[in-house]
């Protein structure tokens, strides 16, 4: 027998009798990163290959929600903040071992590009926008004459912006269920497979939504593959481990995440996607809109379980 | 260079709390937080049983999760090891709090996060922790482990000793003398 009692009372509160640390603010912002990353990546890669006008909205529309996504995402993260009065600290220093400091920068960094990428896109779609605005007459030309840089430069940071926030989880060693570092590709995926998805639903071409459709198949395919390996990685390891995936076997959130993150974020979508291709006709909008839900529900349920494995006394409920 | 250090002798701790109460006061720790726990682990099976009681804390570490997850740097090591908060550095982004495998963390209802900080005040003073002062049993040990005839270094050469969960990675520096 193996009996272990916290005999002065520990209820830190938000710490005990389950770590509380995070609720709802940093789930939405890390679905709204993980999008945000697929919906510029698809954009910039298109772009440079040329195919703007093939791929419309991919490369030119989906951009346009790029900004008030994140402003979204980086309200929610300062929502988050126990200290806000502060948060400009995150700015004053970079600190190359904290997976949150790079998040800050690399946001930084984004914001303002996919204000200038989505400009000339926004001028396209209406060529009346803020005519008379010097400033955003002068930020259009530059944006039209470095569109390529930036388009290499979001290559680069659409991938950072998805796979970092996977990273971030993972960095918290002291939280067993996050300590994988599939949990960075694997957000990466996610991130990317939500992207094409939200084309889908704004595409109005064929050619378009059976492109990313197939995209989003290869995504899916993926994404499942590093879900078994990231429990089957758990299983073979220590015991903090093993503990931490038995949440996800039997456990509380069993019935949440195989059905509604596996079977109807991914598996279900996946086959649908598959049966289009093959010819039968279901409106696009139901595997779509299933990733999407997938996505956001995947990001809850791995915060929250993380929070939920821990080191020791895990006997507190 | 100092290396602070507190051994917990488990053969003497009786589970008062007394070092639990002491922080609390000296510390101002708010109602309803403790920086530091008392935990009791009995293994065995009865009539052979046996009692190993602990007070607990966070361990500044050496190699500190939540130091090196802080993204402003509110999270440092200070002089002897000592892991420290800047109260008006601290964001209250709490990845501190999800980096320590000891929970030993929590978030000050003023907004920055608070732990244990091995009364740094006191120790510049030339004087221990509270917690280690008001021990009944002068069952806790604080000191420089850089010092070779420091009781805690004499302890750890002398004693059998164990840290928690040394697997976590962290280098721990609060020992339990078996």
């Amino acid at each position: 027998m193996k009996e272990i009692q916290i005999t002065s009372g520990r209820m830190n509160p938000g710490i005990d009798p389950v770590l509380h640390a995070w609720g709802w603010e940093i789930p939405l912002y890390l679905f709204i990163g993980g999008l945000v990353a697929g919906i510029l990546f698809f954009s910039a890669l298109f772009y440079l290959r040329n195919e703007g006008e093939k791929y419309k909205a991919a490369v030119k529309i989906a951009p346009l929600f790029a900004p008030p996504l994140l402003a979204i995402g980086l309200f929610a993260l300062f929502l988050d903040l126990s200290h806000k009065l502060y948060f400009w600290r995150l700015y004053t220093t970079i600190r190359l071992e904290s997976p949150m400091s790079w998040g800050a920068w690399t946001l930084m960094l984004v914001f303002p590009l996919s204000v200038l990428w989505a400009l000339p896109f926004l001028r396209e779609l209406y060529p009346g926008f803020l005519k008379n605005c010097k400033l955003a007459n002068l930020l259009t030309e530059w944006a039209q004459k470095f569109a390529k840089p930036i388009a290499w430069a979001f290559i680069f940071l659409s991938i950072i912006l998805g796979m970092y926030t996977g990273i971030l989880l993972s960095a918290f060693n002291a939280r067993p269920f996050w300590n994988t570092s599939i949990l960075g590709p694997l957000f990466l995926v996610s991130g990317f497979s939500t992207g094409t998805a939200f084309i889908i639903l704004l595409s109005k071409d064929h050619h378009e939504r059976q492109l990313f459709s197939k995209i989003d198949m290869g995504l899916i395919a993926t994404e499942i593959f590093l879900i078994i390996h990231m429990f089957m990685g758990f299983l073979a390891s220590t015991q903090v481990h093993e503990d931490a995936a038995k949440l996800f076997l039997g456990g509380p959130y069993t019935a949440i995440f195989w059905t509604f993150v596996f079977t109807l974020g991914l598996v279900v979508p996946l086959i649908v996607e598959l049966m289009e291709w093959r010819g039968r006709k279901i409106p696009i909008a139901i595997p779509a809109l299933l990733v999407l839900m997938g996505g956001i529900i995947l990001r809850f349920i791995v915060v929250d379980a993380g929070q939920s494995s821990r080191w020791l006394y895990r006997f507190m409920k | 260079m100092p290396r602070y250090a507190m051994a917990i002798d488990t053969k003497r701790c009786v589970g008062c709390a007394d070092c639990v109460v002491a922080c609390q006061t000296e510390n101002n720790v708010p109602l309803g937080y403790c920086r530091d726990w008392i935990v009791q682990e009995m293994t065995g099976s009865f009539p052979d049983l046996f009692l190993e009681i602990r007070s607990e804390r966070c361990n500044h570490c050496e190699d500190a999760p939540c130091v090196r997850t802080c993204p402003t740097g509110a999270s440092h090591i200070a002089e002897g090891g000592i892991v420290l908060v800047t109260h008006e550095e601290c964001i209250g982004c709490k990845a501190c709090i999800s980096s320590c495998p000891y929970d030993a963390r929590y978030v000050h209802p003023e907004g920055y996060v608070d732990k244990c900080t091995f009364c740094i005040h006191r120790v510049r003073e030339g004087e221990n922790p509270a917690c280690v002062s008001v021990c009944p049993t002068h069952a806790m040990i604080f000191g420089d482990l850089e010092d070779e005839n420091s009781e805690i270094s004499i302890a750890l050469r002398t004693r059998k000793h164990k840290a928690l969960i040394p697997e976590a990675g962290t280098k721990p520096h609060v020992y339990y003398l078996l």
